[in-house]
């Protein structure tokens, strides 16, 4: 009988009963002895010259311990924050890579780009002198988006006199070209992946802590990947050596991307801690984080896709500009290149793909990875124009599909750009996801929606991700500047419970349970006797963290080669205690035995022998029963899937109803189907979230118009059906517990099946022409209204 | 938040006094307009006068063809008040339709009114039913009572005590709300009452007016057909990046048609 709390088992996440009873431990929970506060002076315009900021009067109110501007950084040998990749033009040239000081030296480049931070004993005392620091500010023009960037009317760096950071192509132009002029069919769409701000319910938190003592920095922070802040500040920002470095991420309240990067806030509490000597805190209120915490998205794309006469795929072409807003934020340049266009095969034998990107500078707050990065645009890109493809030339959306599918049994297959898949059976995930939705229903419902007066659409996503990020080697051949491995420490206890160190991070996962249940069901050890520990650079050995479908395909491949070790070396202490030879040990739920003899020892036993050695193999092994692993991944993962969304849509107001909305997706195998079905839930949501209601908008002058809820639109629970959620399992091949990763699916399928049933409606009422997203009502009304 | 003196009122007369006394006194009804504006450091009153729990200020009465709601009344109580339903049902679906639970049970009738939020619920019923908007000095006719933008004829320190609604005929509000907000993009109040029809319309303009031209036509022929061929003028509507003022203009059509199905 299966293991109730092993994989496969819809266990209840251990972590949740201190979530919904209120005891989680949340960066902004804890306070240190003798804490102060701090508050950033921002800037209210998008660019503007420093000419002067004068902090003598702030200084000299109540309360105030200190305030720094950027010429203090300056003056200590404060570095900027560092570029995590680094992307070469196509001309060879590497991208423009300009300083991005903590705190703005010379000019600011976006509202809210951070002038000085005050520290005081309350935080009112903080954000009263804030209010009183004098900045003369030069306002100059600014550009808020990336056409603006591309006219020139501003510059925001000298050494990038067209505002642009890279200009990279993948791919050969001319082939492509050249195949496109002998295409049957050409499909041409212009494509807006809108910009997106993530919104996690915790705002950022940054404390600072210095110990005099030892001199030993510590900063508590509110992110998905610890180990990486350490590296990237105490390297780069701070010159601070990793023994005297520690950085915690206790309880996060999620993360979407939006807290992998490290930001200036960071820097500035660990550092000024130590020059004012006491803790520094520093909470984000939610309208700092509309405007500071990084962005995502922002492409416009032109893309063209050839078909032969039959309506078999030749060649995509895809045109691509990314906004990078004011600075280089941790991953950025890598978004819209090398996690973007190397998926832009999709599910597709496309022989050809070409893509060209190029980035730009615009005074807006930085984008960077956010919910699939990169991947949920090329994603739009290929469902969007295969769907307008099948319109064009008169074929069943998803007969134009199947048609075009790798098939099964051509893997591992070699993509165009540059990915090589490593399994995958889409026409599966398609068929599946077809009945759930009763496909063959469609033109009824259609029928009665029209009767109602309403306009019905029907819209695919069969979507593709590189996700268990990623082989060290590859990516640094690409322009990472880290590597991408994983490592868990497996800590068997005298008593035979376990506690595991992984360098992943939860934020919302549910690590805790997963991790867990590969631990019970490999160790034969209750759940319960097993706790997951992660976040603090003081206990974990160390890490890279979680985004990109990460944890269980990467960290998690670490936990079970940590797990192979311990059971090794258990096997050689049960060997011994039942004095047999360890190759005749099998080792099964938790009970070791000789095949054919009567005999067997508990892994308690063997564990308890570990530790009280005085029945021991010495001569042979160690004391003690603790093994670590760092596991590098041998390839991406590909979880793929199939989507679909049927909408209808009121032509009198313009607004879209998302009737049902289905997935079928392919995550390799499953250790918990409940928490891979809540985060498929979550990614849709968002995913629905983008089509249909989000949307950052900044305006000419670069100022932030969306920066509240009042403006912002999130997804809520009545804008949303129930969803039919079903997997289908084709196992990794080259990882230990056969996994691809769940994370981001739901927002990289859902926008182009969500848009490719809004703009199926419209088609069907005479609208031709294609809207982007968000699909607002104003938007869907304005374009029955020109039609 | 800058600091302030909070004080609780003992009475509608303590609660003006202790405005009046105060270098710069403001009112607290339920707090969800005034204090996301303290906490955005929007507003520095030196007193913050508490008159959300006065019990002069609560309560619901239904008698002589008029429904009489306490100032401090919050949208919960007004959804959920039996004798509201039953005289006039439009007042508890707009109330139902405000906000969400939280803002629903603290926030009141009074403190919505006087705060005349160009996107606001309640303006649209004082419009349409011809309400009365009884304060601590005197009474003031729904029709005179909004004045501009987040502009009333209160004067300073002149407390809403009540808000008497004819029981009309028949009535209905339709609302199409904000996509991230939730307030209405427009929202449209129409009332067959013994004076004649009337048709409010908050949420498009500066404040909420009423569509006289509807009302004409409603007036001789009172169904949604009526209403065909009725444009409003775009001139002079809201536009955000919600809605553009054609759109809302067209939308006032769209809602005025389903509330007056909706009257049945
Ligand atoms: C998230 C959210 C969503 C919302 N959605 C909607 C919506 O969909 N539709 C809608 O209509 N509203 C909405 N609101 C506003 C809500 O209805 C508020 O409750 C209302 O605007 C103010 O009522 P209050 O009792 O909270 O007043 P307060 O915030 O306490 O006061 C508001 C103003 O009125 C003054 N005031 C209060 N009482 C009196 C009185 N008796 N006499 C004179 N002046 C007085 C105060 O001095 C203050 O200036 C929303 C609010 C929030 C926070």
């Amino acid at each position: 009988m299966p293991r109730d709390d092993g994989i496969g088992a819809s266990v209840r996440r251990k972590e949740d009963f201190r979530f919904v009873t209120g005891q989680g431990s949340y960066t902004d929970d804890l306070n240190r002895q003798g804490q102060t506060y701090a508050a950033f002076v921002r800037s209210p315009h998008a660019h503007a010259t420093l000419n002067s900021v004068n902090t003598s009067a702030a200084a000299a109110m109540d309360g105030v311990v200190a305030i720094f501007t950027g010429q203090d950084l300056l003056d200590a040998e404060v570095n900027g924050l560092p570029c995590g990749w680094q992307v070469h033009s196509k001309d060879g040239e590497p991208m423009v890579e300009p300083a991005h000081p903590a705190l703005a030296q010379g000019k600011v480049r976006y509202v809210g780009d951070a002038v000085a931070v005050v520290i005081a004993e309350t935080l009112g005392q903080a954000r009263a002198a804030a209010e009183a620091v004098e900045v003369d500010y030069g306002v100059l023009p600014a550009v808020g988006n990336m056409t603006a960037a591309k006219s020139g009317k501003a510059q925001l760096f000298e050494e990038a006199p067209n505002n642009q950071c890279y200009d990279w192509e993948l791919g050969d132009e001319a082939e492509i070209d050249a195949a496109m002029a002998k295409a049957a069919h050409v499909v041409e769409l212009p494509l807006v992946n809108n910009r997106l701000i993530a919104n996690p319910i915790e705002p950022r938190v940054a404390i600072g802590d210095y110990d005099t003592a030892t001199g030993e920095h510590t900063l508590f922070t509110t992110s998905q990947n610890p180990h990486v802040i350490r590296l990237l500040m105490g390297a780069f920002v701070l010159g601070l050596p990793e023994h005297k470095l520690r950085v915690v991420a206790p309880d996060v309240g999620g993360g979407f991307g939006t807290k992998i990067f490290h930001y200036a806030e960071e820097a500035i509490v660990t550092w000024a801690a130590a020059k004012v000597r006491r803790p520094i805190k520093w909470t984000s209120d939610r309208s700092e984080a509309f405007m500071t915490d990084a962005h995502g998205r922002d492409h416009e794309t032109v893309a063209k896709l050839g078909l032969d006469a039959d309506g078999e795929f030749l060649a995509l072409k895809v045109q691509t500009d990314a906004n990078m807003g004011a600075y280089l934020s941790t991953f950025a340049p890598a978004v819209p290149t090398y996690l973007y266009a190397t998926l832009l095969a999709g599910q597709y034998t496309t022989p050809l793909v070409y893509a060209n990107v190029r980035a730009w500078f615009t005074n807006t707050v930085p984008v960077d990875a956010y919910r699939g990065a990169g991947r949920p645009e090329a994603t739009y890109v290929i469902e969007r124009i295969v769907e307008e493809a099948a319109r064009q030339i008169g074929m069943d959306p998803a007969d134009l599909r199947a048609k075009n599918f790798i098939s099964p049994d051509a893997f591992p297959y070699q993509t165009p750009v540059a990915l090589e898949y490593d399994s995958g059976n889409y026409a599966g995930t398609l068929e599946m996801a077809k009945q759930a939705i009763n496909y063959d229903g469609f033109a009824a419902r259609q029928a009665a929606s029209k009767a109602a007066g309403k306009l019905r659409g029907i819209g695919f996503s069969a979507y593709i991700e590189a996700c268990g990020i990623a082989p060290s080697a590859v990516v640094g051949s690409l322009g990472a500047r880290a590597g991408l491995y994983e490592v868990a420490n497996v800590r068997v206890h005298p008593t035979g419970s376990v506690t595991m160190h992984t360098g992943t991070h939860s934020h919302g996962q549910g690590h805790e349970t997963t991790f867990a249940q590969v631990i019970a069901e490999r160790l034969g050890v209750p759940i319960e006797n097993v706790d997951v520990v992660h976040g603090d650079t003081n206990n974990i050995p160390f890490g890279m963290g979680t985004y990109g479908s990460r944890s269980l395909a990467v960290g998690g491949s670490a936990l079970a080669k940590a797990l192979d070790k311990v059971e090794a070396k258990a096997k050689k202490i049960a060997a011994h205690l039942m004095e047999a030879s360890d190759t005749d040990v099998e080792f099964k739920d938790g009970q070791f035995t000789i095949a054919g003899t009567d005999k067997s020892v508990a892994f308690g036993d063997v564990a308890l022998t570990a530790y009280v050695p005085h029945n021991f193999p010495h001569d042979e092994l160690e004391p003690g029963l603790e093994e670590q692993a760092f596991y590098d991944p041998a390839n991406f993962t590909f979880p793929a899937g199939c989507h679909i969304a049927e909408v209808e849509i009121d032509p009198e107001t313009g607004t879209v109803t998302l009737a049902n909305f289905v997935a079928a997706d392919d995550f390799g195998n499953i250790v918990n189907p409940m928490i891979v079905e809540g985060q498929v839930h979550g990614g849709i949501a968002q995913g629905v979230g983008q089509a249909l209601l989000e949307g950052c908008v900044y305006d000419e002058d670069g100022q932030l118009v969306t920066g509240s809820y009042m403006d912002y639109a999130m997804p809520r629970a009545d804008n949303l059906p129930n969803f039919t959620v079903d997997t289908q399992v084709t196992p990794c091949p080259h990882n230990p517990l056969g996994v691809k990763g769940c994370g981001e699916a739901g927002a990289i399928a859902a926008p182009a099946a969500v848009m490719n049933a809004v703009t199926g409606a419209l088609r069907a009422a005479g609208v031709t022409k294609p809207i982007d997203m968000p699909a607002t009502p104003s938007k869907v009304w304005a374009a029955l209204h020109a039609s | 938040m800058y600091e302030f003196n909070y004080q609780k009122a003992g009475s509608v007369a303590d609660a003006a006094a202790k405005v009046a006394g105060a270098d710069d006194g403001t009112l607290m009804a339920g707090g969800m307009t005034l204090i996301p504006t303290l906490k955005q450091r929007l507003a520095m009153p030196s007193d913050v006068v508490d008159i959300g729990q006065l019990a002069d200020l609560q309560g619901i009465s239904v008698a002589g063809g008029k429904v009489s709601i306490g100032s401090m009344t919050t949208h919960d109580t007004v959804a959920n008040s039996a004798d509201v339903k039953g005289a006039i049902p439009a007042l508890t679906v707009l109330a139902s339709g405000i906000g969400d639970p939280m803002v629903r049970n603290r926030g009141t009738m009074g403190g919505s009114v006087a705060n005349n939020d160009p996107a606001a619920d309640y303006p649209g019923a004082v419009l349409g039913l011809g309400a009365t908007v009884v304060t601590d000095k005197r009474e003031i006719a729904g029709d005179d009572f909004f004045t501009g933008m987040f502009e009333t004829a209160l004067d300073e320190g002149e407390i809403i005590t009540r808000i008497d609604f004819p029981v009309p005929t028949k009535a209905a509000y339709t609302k199409f709300p904000n996509p991230a907000s939730r307030y209405a993009i427009v929202g449209v109040f129409v009332a067959q009452t013994a004076d004649g029809v009337r048709v409010a319309v908050t949420g498009a303009g500066g404040t909420a007016f009423r569509a006289t031209e509807m009302e004409a036509a409603l007036n001789a022929n009172f169904s949604p057909s009526a209403l065909d061929g009725i444009s409003v003028s775009a001139d002079g509507l809201n536009k955000d990046i919600h809605a553009s003022a054609e759109y809302r203009a067209h939308l006032i059509g769209v809602m005025a048609k389903r509330a007056v199905a909706a009257c049945g």
